[in-house]
């Protein structure tokens, strides 16, 4: 192999079309298609007493108006419940359009088809929905409480609860040495993709076919959903993922409402509808995370080991279940991080709440375990008075002991087994990035200036590349050029970029013959999605395997046209040839005209493997194998592979102000081996800027009654490229056992420990203990202020 | 997010575009910049039934710095004002607030008068020209007149304009002799509206110590907040003024208490910055 790429920082292709305005995104389509707006929920719990269109039916232009009532039966029954688990024993999912009760503001209750976007609002505006309020349930500690209950038949508004334990944990916390008891607070953030939900449907009344465009993180499932409540044959049904601008989880859900309500609509009327999602609608409808209310119990040895570990956890997952508990039970798992803890017991409550649902968020419940986690290790090591590197480093796992059984169930249902990992060493490197043994020195140097820094550390594994399979089909065409397409979906990760350089690298061809197809299912119909940092693992080693396949192909075809033997042929940059042997040597776009035995001589490539012109043996078939030069390959792994991370902060925080400055950001970033740098540099960026967000600026502003008081980017504050800091990245290459690339997962890495990172770094500067996230100048004000008059904890450092 | 159906009018001068505004009544819009407007139509938070889009009316884009002040026309956009080189010498604190103003690609396009007519307590200009005791020209259908900065900012987003009546052009008065000035502010993110902030304006007496200085508040009352803070060997008595005389409230980004704290702090910042540029 000469076509050196896999692991070179090659800048990616898709670029130069996404950024110059190239991109077709959901919007960009179909400028014909009739527009659809929903009627939403303007109370957090009502119930729905009665609908009047009389003045919405006279609006020019309004083509048709959709209730619940009018659904057929498949389209109007509850959406499904994606992931179910035996621990949820009461999972709610809603109907597409709300039926008799609607239970969050937002939750859709009316579908509005006419001319155009503007003309549907004007309609929506008229629509008179009468609603009998019901006591909202917000937040999941009131929610437990059970005095109002978001599903009449849930008790407790408990939809789930499960308890997985690794020894005897409470037995061990009693007998240690040393204890702590603690609680723990998370707030809501969301994806907020920057393009919104959108649905575009197309219907050939010819041929009873249907075509679906969707912003979606799995369309090969969508195009399933569909087929299967609409009542189509699944062959008629093709579902396209256009240039999706960002996904980060919300994405993953499906079917939305609307990617069933648009298409009925579109088969019903007999015209293109359209649904692109607004702002505000994205806020109110989609999906939010992060919100968990913990509680810590932890024994340890005066070493900082811990001994037994208690996790319990408030899941506020909103109105509805439809991604089941995998954020939960997610939390539960990764909170063990690098370390092995004696006994672990995590139990949790999952909560229904008169709110947005919440399913997976770039992270999906890490942050919230790694929070959980390193705010402890920090615990102990004040209390201990020990470095808090120090303890970190006496619970790691070490190299020797992989691959390492923690013990539990991961959210693949699969044992929670680390392949790999080099956890000492990335504390070292990490530590000396950031100097964190002369910190102390510029403690005192700030200090001198009136200023106050601090320095903070997290640590996390990360599990990746989860199943159960993706696959990948690798097509060379006579014009010599390489077609590869995968079923899971891009969002801006750059797999256009990676696939390429992965088949490059495997058949020995240019870079700039290949192009890549993801999420469409007219070329790849069989793929789970993209989500859980899998699409590298999953879908790149699929692409692997299936570009082996055509090279041992096309070693063969060559081989029998050079009469060479198979095992002396390679591949230099398109020409299969004898090693050693320049002149004996064949284009693989000949290869693949001789693998596709022709009667037709339609151009002068096709005129080549015509009877006459390519005669075999007379006493063979022409065709002995599946004709074309193509291969198509799946990879399943046994199991999830754990990439792993450090990361490190030094903040300032103003002593009059409040105001909260991270100056530097340092990464240690371990995803096994890299296949582009650039790339995995890219998604830490945009995760650790997330992170940022998470920890410093986002929150859902909920009201008692209900209401998001900040649904606009004009409240809700996800930070500027200005809030940023520079990362300052590295990377240790632990290659994973587990697959043939040795690639571990890289996608969510970057967000995971940020609020973890930065509540340790103003804990450190501040010497008060930071248990809720995220912090803004205001909640420091008031922290400080609190413990001024004793109300609020200080670590033992700062209290001497 | 899409407004509801309106008339849409593009006079070309400010007889036509106030004849227009006159029959329209308390029905119409005026468009300039559309910063603000455009995302309140689309949120159908405003429904007006006729938009006046004045962005081609002839004559509205100038900006004159002279001796009195700088007067900005009702087309001049806060870069072109902000650009405008003798802004440093005739008045700095238009360029210091106007720094903080969102970013720059909405300076491009938000005009200083489509600021001050919107009437934000919690936009930097509207703190600038009443601190500085400015005024707002106006055109009607039946004339026109001069309305003070102290009668203009009734309350938030409110202002004295009546129907129909244009602004036309905004004046900012020239720094008076041995003064300096400066504008302190905290905002969440770089480019958002201020948590708290704080204009500052110091004359110097002929002892080079300040004789009289002021400061007007921004996002912690219904208007800009004025305030007299006489300098007494220091600026606490300052920071007492202000305290006493500003109305925070809380909000999801900041408590009243934060803010209060928050004002009393960039009040001294500004004062001490604008007594050092007075110092030269
Ligand atoms: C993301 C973002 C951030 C921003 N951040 C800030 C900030 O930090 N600080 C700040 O001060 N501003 C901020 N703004 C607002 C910006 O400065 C606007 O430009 C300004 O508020 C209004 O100017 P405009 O020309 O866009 O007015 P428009 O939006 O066109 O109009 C605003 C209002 O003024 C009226 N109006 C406009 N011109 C006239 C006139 N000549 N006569 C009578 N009435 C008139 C309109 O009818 C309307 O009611 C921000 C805007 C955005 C979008």
């Amino acid at each position: 192999m000469t076509t050196k790429l896999f692991g070179e920082p090659i800048p990616r292709r898709e670029d130069p079309r996404l950024l110059v305005g190239g991109g077709r995104y959901l919007d960009d389509l179909g400028p014909g298609a009739l527009a659809a707006a929903f009627v939403r929920s303007p109370h957090a719990h009502a119930r729905i007493a009665g609908v009047d269109v009389s003045d919405a039916v006279e609006v020019d232009g309004l083509v048709a108006i959709y209730l619940w009532e009018d659904l057929p039966d498949r389209v109007g029954e509850p959406l499904p419940l994606l992931i179910p688990h035996p621990a949820l024993t009461h999972g709610r999912t809603a109907h597409p359009l709300a039926r008799d009760v609607v239970r969050h503001v937002g939750e859709p209750v009316a579908m509005v088809v006419a001319v155009d976007r503007y003309t549907a609002e004007d309609v929506c505006a008229l629509i008179r929905v009468d609603y009998e309020p019901l006591p909202p349930v917000v937040g999941p500690e009131n929610a437990v409480q059970g005095s109002a209950l978001v599903h009449a038949d849930v008790p407790g508004n408990v939809g789930a609860h499960l308890v997985q334990e690794v020894g005897n944990a409470r037995e061990a916390i009693e007998e240690a040495e040393h204890t702590l008891a603690f609680r723990l607070d998370v707030e809501r953030s969301a994806s907020m993709p920057l393009e919104g939900r959108g649905v575009y449907a197309r219907w050939d009344s010819g041929d009873s076919s249907l075509r679906v465009y969707t912003s979606t993180q799995a369309s090969t499932s969508v195009r399933m959903a569909i087929a299967a409540t609409l009542e189509l044959p699944l062959p008629s049904v093709e579902v396209v993922a256009p240039d999706v601008g960002g996904g980060f989880g919300v994405k993953i859900v499906h079917p939305w409402p609307e990617e069933i309500l648009v298409p009925w609509a579109c088969i019903r009327l007999g015209r293109e509808v359209k649904w692109t999602e607004d702002r505000r609608e994205h806020f109110i409808s989609s999906a939010h995370e992060r919100a968990q209310v913990q509680y810590v119990r932890v024994g340890f040895d005066s070493a900082g080991r811990v001994l037994g570990l208690e996790l319990n956890i408030l899941h506020d997952h909103g109105a509805y279940t439809p991604y089941g508990i995998i954020v939960p039970i997610i939390t539960s798992t990764q909170a063990l991080g690098p370390y092995k803890i004696g006994a672990y017991r995590v139990e949790f409550q999952s909560i229904y709440t008169n709110t947005v649902q919440v399913t997976p968020y770039r992270g999906a419940g890490r942050p919230q375990g790694v929070f959980a986690m390193e705010r402890t290790m920090d615990r102990i090591a004040d209390h201990l008075g020990l470095d808090r590197t120090e303890v970190r480093a006496a619970n790691f796992i070490q190299p020797s002991e992989f691959p390492y059984d923690q013990g539990l169930t991961f959210q693949d249902g699969r044992p929670l087994i680390y392949d790999s990992g080099d956890y000492p060493a990335s504390l070292e490197l990490l530590k000396s990035l950031i100097d964190w043994d002369s910190f102390e020195e510029r403690r005192a140097e700030a200090a001198a200036e009136g200023r106050r820094i601090g320095i903070g550390l997290g640590c996390y594994v990360e599990g990746t590349g989860v199943g159960p399979y993706e696959g990948g089909h690798v097509q060379v065409t006579s014009d010599g050029r390489v077609h590869v397409s995968t079923g899971l979906t891009s969002q801006g990760q750059g797999h256009e970029t990676v696939f390429a350089q992965i088949v490059a690298e495997e058949l020995g061809v240019d870079i700039s013959d290949i192009s890549v197809v993801t999420g469409d299912t007219r070329r790849f119909p069989y793929a789970v999605g993209t989500f859980a940092s899998r699409a590298a693992v999953m879908s790149g080693n699929a692409i692997a395997l299936a570009t082996r396949k055509v090279r041992d192909k096309a070693l063969r075809v060559a081989a029998e046209a050079l009469e060479a033997d198979p095992g002396d042929l390679e591949i230099v940059s398109g020409i299969v040839r004898v090693r050693g042997n320049p002149t004996a040597a064949i284009p693989l776009k000949t290869v693949a005209v001789l693998s596709n035995p022709l009667r037709y001589a339609f151009d002068a490539e096709a005129a080549r493997a015509t009877q006459f012109a390519a005669p075999g043996s007379p006493d063979e078939p022409p065709l002995k194998e599946e004709p074309g030069l193509e291969g198509r390959d799946y990879y399943s792994p046994i199991r999830s592979t754990f990439a792993s991370g450090m990361h490190a902060a030094v903040v300032e925080t103003d002593p009059v102000t409040a105001e909260i400055h991270i100056l530097r950001y340092v990464v240690v970033h371990d995803c096994g081996k890299l296949i582009n740098p650039l790339i995995v540099e890219g998604q830490i960026h945009g995760g650790v800027a997330q992170g940022v967000g998470g920890a410093l600026y986002e929150r859902m502003a909920y009201d008692e009654h209900g209401q998001l008081l900040n649904a606009s980017f004009m409240d809700f504050l996800m930070p500027y490229a200005t809030e940023i800091p520079r990362i300052e990245t590295a990377h240790l290459e632990t290659p994973s056992p587990l697959n043939p690339l040795g690639i571990k997962g890289a996608g969510e890495a970057g967000v995971i420990p940020v609020s973890a990172v930065v509540a340790s770094a103003i804990e450190d500067a501040e010497g008060l203990v930071i248990s809720r996230m995220p912090i803004s100048p205001s909640d420091l004000y008031d922290l400080r202020l609190a413990a001024a008059r004793g109300e609020a904890e200080r670590t033992s450092r700062s209290a001497g | 997010m899409k407004p509801p159906a309106f008339d849409y009018h593009a006079p070309a001068g400010v007889d036509e575009a106030v004849e227009i505004l006159a029959e329209a009544g308390a029905e119409a819009k005026i468009l300039a910049g559309g910063q603000s407007l455009i995302p309140l139509l689309n949120m159908r938070l405003v429904t007006p039934g006729h938009i006046v889009d004045v962005n081609r009316v002839a004559g509205l884009g100038f900006v004159e710095a002279g001796p009195d002040g700088v007067r900005v026309g009702a087309l001049a956009r806060h870069s072109q004002v902000e650009r405008l080189p003798e802004l440093r010498r005739v008045q700095p604190l238009l360029g210091q607030a106007l720094r903080l103003v969102a970013h720059p690609v909405i300076r491009n396009r938000g005009t200083v008068v489509g600021s001050i007519a919107h009437a934000d307590p919690a936009a930097e200009l509207p703190a600038v020209l009443a601190l500085l005791g400015g005024s707002v020209q106006t055109r009607h259908a039946a004339g026109g007149r001069t309305i003070p900065a102290a009668e203009f900012f009734v309350g938030p987003l409110e202002s004295a304009l009546e129907p129909g009546e244009l602004a036309v052009s905004v004046f900012f008065p020239a720094l008076p002799p041995r003064s300096g000035t400066a504008f302190a502010e905290t905002a969440r993110r770089h480019g958002d509206y201020a948590i708290a902030g704080v204009a500052a304006l110091v004359t110097l007496g002929p002892d080079g110590e300040p004789e009289r200085a002021a400061v007007a508040c921004v996002g912690v009352g219904p208007v800009p907040i004025v305030v007299e803070t006489p300098y007494r060997a220091g600026w606490d008595g300052a920071a007492e003024a202000v305290a006493a005389a500003i109305e925070p409230e809380d909000d999801i980004h900041a408590t009243a208490a934060y803010r209060r704290h928050l004002t009393g702090v960039l009040a001294v910042r500004a004062l001490g910055q604008a007594t050092e540029e007075a110092r030269g």
